[in-house]
C-alpha cells in the first residue's frame, strides 16, 4: 500500500467510524446516577469488594444509594412523601435522608 | 518484650494459636482470645473481598475450594494498599501456580478478566475525545497520531475462550464455550465495565497504540497479524465505548 493510499484509508476509516458514532450517540439515551429513589436492595452498580454495590441498600429510597435512570428524569421520579409530609425527591448528589440507622 | 507493628501484623496473618507477647487489654491482662477475633476478622473480610471480586473463579472451582485457596492466598499476599477494592492483583498468578488447580488451565485468565473489570470500574473518569475536533484533523496528521486511551481501558489476551468461560460461569443458561482463543477489551462507557470479544488483529492494534505506536504503525501491526483487519470497525468500537481520551499528532 502506498503512503498516500494508506493515509486515505486511515482517514476514511476514521471519518466513517465518527459518522456512525455520532448517529449512535444521538439515538442512545444518556443515563444519570439518581440518589434516593431505589427500594431497599434494588440499587444499581456492580463492582468488586469494598464498594457500595448493587443490591446493598437496606432501606427504601436510601439517600446514599443510586439507580441509573434516563438523563433528566431523576428529580421527576414519583416518590411517596416523607413521614413528616415533606416531598421526597431524587437527587444527582448523595442525600443524607433515609440512611440505614 | 515490646510489641512492634510488624509482630502484630505477622501474628494476624499466621494461623498460630497465640496472640503476640506484650499485647494486653486495658487492665494489663494478656490479650489472649480477644486477639483471635481480630485475626479472624482480617481473614474473613479478605476472603469475602476475593469472593466478591472473583465470582466466576468461585463458581468454576466451587465455594469450598475457593475459600481454602483464598485462605492460603491472603496469608501469602496480604493487601499492599489500604484500599480493599484493589485487593487481588496477585490472585490470578497465584491460582495458576497452585498445584491442585493445575488441570484448570484457563483459571488464571478468567481471574485476570475479573480483576481487570474491577480495575476498570475504579479507574479515573475521562472525557472522551471530541468527535468534531477529530474530524477536523488533516489526514496527514491523523496517520502520525498517537492515541491516549481512557484510564479504564484494559485488554486481556488469552489462548482460551476466556470471555465465553466467564459468561458460562456467571450467567446461567449460557452455552458451553467453544475451543477458541479470545482477546477481550474492557471499557467503561458509562458506569459499568463492558466486555468485548475482539476480532483478529484488534488486540495487536490496541497493544501497539498502548505502546505509543502511531495509528499508521499500529495498523501495520494489526494487518500483519490479521490481513483482513477492519480498521473502521475497530475505531468505531473504541469511539462508541468512549475508550479514546485523546488523539494527537506525534512530533
Amino acid at each position: 500500500m502506498s503512503k498516500t493510499m494508506k493515509t486515505m484509508a486511515i482517514a476514511g476509516a476514521m471519518t466513517a467510524a465518527l459518522a456512525a458514532h455520532t448517529n449512535m450517540a444521538s439515538a442512545e439515551g444518556a443515563k444519570e446516577k439518581c440518589f434516593g429513589v431505589a427500594m431497599a436492595g434494588q440499587n444499581d452498580c456492580k463492582a468488586g469488594a469494598g464498594t457500595t454495590c448493587a443490591g446493598t441498600s437496606t432501606v427504601d429510597y436510601q439517600g446514599n444509594a443510586w439507580s441509573l435512570v434516563d438523563e433528566g428524569t431523576c428529580a421527576e421520579i414519583d416518590l411517596p412523601d416523607m413521614a413528616d409530609g415533606t416531598p421526597r425527591m431524587g437527587s444527582l448528589e448523595e442525600l443524607d435522608r433515609d440512611l440505614p440507622s | 518484650m515490646s510489641l512492634t507493628q510488624t509482630r502484630f501484623h505477622d501474628a494476624l496473618l499466621t494461623g498460630a494459636q497465640l496472640a503476640p507477647d506484650g499485647l494486653s487489654d486495658g487492665q494489663g491482662r494478656p490479650a489472649g482470645r480477644r486477639f483471635d477475633v481480630y485475626r479472624n476478622n482480617v481473614a474473613v473480610s479478605l476472603t469475602e473481598a476475593l469472593e466478591q471480586g472473583f465470582p466466576a473463579v468461585r463458581n468454576l472451582i466451587g465455594p469450598d475450594r475457593f475459600k481454602s485457596m483464598a485462605g492460603r492466598f491472603l496469608r501469602q499476599h496480604p493487601p499492599e494498599t489500604p484500599m480493599i477494592m484493589h485487593y487481588g492483583a496477585a490472585f490470578p498468578a497465584f491460582l495458576e501456580a497452585a498445584e491442585p488447580l493445575a488441570h484448570i488451565g484457563y483459571l488464571g485468565d478468567v481471574a485476570r478478566l475479573e480483576q481487570a473489570q474491577r480495575e476498570a470500574y475504579h479507574a479515573a473518569d475521562a472525557t472522551p475525545v471530541d468527535a468534531a475536533a477529530l474530524s477536523a484533523l488533516p489526514p496527514d496528521d491523523l496517520v502520525r497520531s498517537l492515541v491516549r486511551f481512557a484510564p479504564a481501558l484494559r485488554l486481556i489476551r488469552s489462548a482460551w475462550p476466556v470471555l465465553a468461560i466467564w459468561r458460562y460461569a456467571t450467567e446461567p443458561g449460557t452455552p458451553k464455550p467453544a475451543a477458541i482463543a479470545q482477546d477481550v477489551l474492557i471499557t467503561r462507557p458509562d458506569f459499568d465495565p463492558e466486555l468485548t470479544d475482539l476480532p483478529q488483529g484488534g488486540a495487536s492494534f490496541v497493544t501497539a497504540l498502548m505502546n505509543n505506536s502511531t495509528l499508521s504503525a499500529a495498523l501495520d501491526t494489526a494487518l500483519s497479524d490479521a490481513p483482513d483487519f477492519d480498521l473502521q470497525n475497530m475505531l468505531g468500537l473504541l469511539l462508541q465505548r468512549q475508550a479514546i481520551a485523546a488523539i494527537t499528532p506525534s512530533e
